[in-house]
């Protein structure tokens, strides 16, 4: 049964759920080193040149699952030794090289890193080279190729370059924690900080919910994983885990629908505050356009508000698909609302770590939000829920004229447009391509995806936005 | 004042939370009652395999749209 796409996630699965295992027996102090061991039992390696190697990936994975370095502000780091062995690729000269005489690359090259050999074809001595490109552009063949790494290709935003040491690095100042590097890094180098045993400590500390509650706020991008499973079956694993009771974040979503909208017909032209990395990559590459972003609170932030205000000393953990989140809620506002994070690869991890069998628990329900707050999960679901609100609270005559950004790529193009050319009034800003359903915490990306969050969204028992936070209006905690 | 709080959450919304909290929302005003009573929600009181549950002053109750009138006349409106 296929649980993730790739070998990496399964590793760091792997990692995860040991951690967690040995925290709910308060052992890990005790029996952290045997974990290496444990995933890696050798003797043979299986992905590096020696399990003595892999066992110390292993153990920079466990640094990570627990909390990784607290003097690192960014919740995605590069673990070194892993990226140590990634070869270092960039510009080389193809086949297709037919060693002319020009040597126009030769020229081109200000690091003199160009040299031939005796049939006169060119080779880049990479002890030399910068990477810039030069070479490249002038070459009359295009022999002269560019295998960027797959993490620098991933990163859309720019943020992650090569260090001196060859290894990958992350520049805080760029990085929305999107988490795109996390999910393509083939050998698994990129991980995000995971707060497993944070909520693994307010889920013990609450005895049994008697001191204070768990509430789990679940993102409705959860429709399109666990597929194996009904989701029922998962929300009763949630419960098993410890968690009170489990609310959608799409009821959050709705409510921001409406508030949003609002907000919209009075600004008259506005940026989605929904997206936590497409809302930092505003603030950290176009700082003259905050003041376009959305006042509302992310649909999680918004719902857990809600939930605090119900039962002031509740603990909120929202379980998404989504890396930046953990940038999110360790803001000062969000702090407040949300007090841990899980992504779904996590969630997995908790579940064996317990050895709940998922596929055997009962059915129990979920339902909170209209369809409007489910399809947030993916790209366009957040336009459809503002011209709804907007027709639902007789705003209707306002032109409404989205732009629809899916993955940061498309954000960067609008976001460059805005003030210079007419492009809409309501840009819709999805970091990852697909929206929440494509994000890097998900167990599995796939093709059916979109048609699962739709389906769920017919699903709901509230068919409208007004009907969905009609009881959130009618009582006043 | 009597503090009313109305279950809102999965298992109880499916069961017509929103339907009880409207009803109870005219009837409070239609009885003028606005002072008197305050209607607050939460998202689950462990009671989910009965109705919708609902508390007046810490005491439980579990009711439905067909039953929430009797039971405002009863629990609310004569206590």
């Amino acid at each position: 049964m296929k649980k993730f796409d790739t070998q990496v996630q399964y590793l760091k699965y792997k990692v995860l759920r040991e951690v967690a295992r040995k925290a709910w027996n308060d052992t890990l102090y005790d029996k952290l080193l045997d974990i290496p061991k444990i995933i890696i039992p050798g003797p043979e390696p299986t992905t590096r040149c020696c399990i003595y190697k892999e066992r110390a990936i292993v153990e920079e994975r466990m640094k990570l699952a627990m909390g990784g370095n607290p003097n690192n502000p960014n919740v995605i780091e590069v673990i070194n030794i892993a990226c140590d062995e990634c070869p270092v690729a960039g510009y080389e000269i193809t086949d297709v090289c037919r060693g002319c005489l020009a040597h126009r690359c030769q020229d081109a090259c200000k690091k003199d890193a160009i040299y031939f050999d005796h049939n006169q074809k060119a080779h880049i001595d990479k002890t030399k080279c910068v990477e810039c490109g030069k070479c490249s552009e002038a070459c009359p063949y295009g022999a002269i190729a560019n295998f960027k790494r797959p993490c620098e290709k991933a990163c859309k935003v720019k943020a992650i370059s090569m260090s001196e040491t060859k290894a990958a690095q992350i520049d805080n100042s760029k990085c929305i924690a999107c988490g795109a590097c996390v999910y393509q890094c083939p050998f698994g180098a990129i991980m995000d900080k995971s707060y497993i045993l944070n909520v693994i400590d307010l889920i013990k500390k609450s005895q049994n919910n008697e001191k204070y509650k768990v509430y789990a706020v679940v993102a409705p991008s959860i429709s399109s994983q666990f597929i194996h499973a009904k989701l029922g079956q998962v929300i009763s694993g949630i419960k098993e885990l410890g968690f009170f009771t489990v609310v959608e974040a799409a009821l959050g979503a709705d409510m921001v629908a409406y508030k949003e909208s609002k907000e919209l017909t009075e600004k008259g032209f506005l940026t989605s505050s929904c997206c936590p990395a497409f809302v930092m990559y505003i603030k950290k590459s176009f700082p003259k356009l905050v003041g376009h972003i959305s006042h509302n609170l992310s649909p999680a932030a918004e719902i857990a508000k809600y939930i605090k205000e119900t039962d002031p000393t509740s603990k909120v953990i929202f379980i998404g698909p989504c890396t930046a989140k953990k940038a999110e809620f360790l803001q000062e506002e969000q702090k407040k609302y949300i007090d841990s994070v899980l992504t779904f690869e996590e969630l997995q991890a908790l579940f064996d770590s317990k050895d709940l069998d998922i596929y055997s628990l009962s059915e129990d329900v979920l339902d909170n939000a209209s369809y409007y707050g489910r399809i947030f999960a993916r790209s366009g679901g957040l336009s459809d829920a503002v011209k709804q609100a907007l027709k639902e609270q007789g705003l209707a005559e306002f032109e409404l004229k989205p732009v629809v950004c899916n993955g940061i790529e498309q954000c960067k193009m609008a976001l460059l447009k805005v003030g210079k050319v007419d492009i809409g009034n309501f840009i819709e800003g999805m970091a990852c391509v697909g929206g929440c359903i494509g994000g890097a915490g998900c167990l599995t990306h796939g093709e059916k995806n979109k048609d699962e969050v739709d389906k769920y969204g017919m699903e709901a028992y509230e068919k409208t936005i007004s009907s969905a936070i009609s009881m959130i209006k009618n009582i006043n905690n | 004042m009597k503090k009313v709080v109305v279950c809102i959450g999965s298992s109880c919304h499916l069961k017509g939370s929103r339907q009880v909290v409207e009803e109870l929302q005219r009837l409070i005003s239609q009885y003028d009652l606005k002072e008197e009573v305050e209607l607050a929600g939460t998202f689950c009181m462990g009671n989910c395999q009965n109705g919708v549950s609902v508390k007046v002053n810490d005491a439980l109750f579990s009711v439905s749209p067909q039953t929430v009138e009797e039971f405002f006349m009863k629990e609310i409106l004569n206590k």
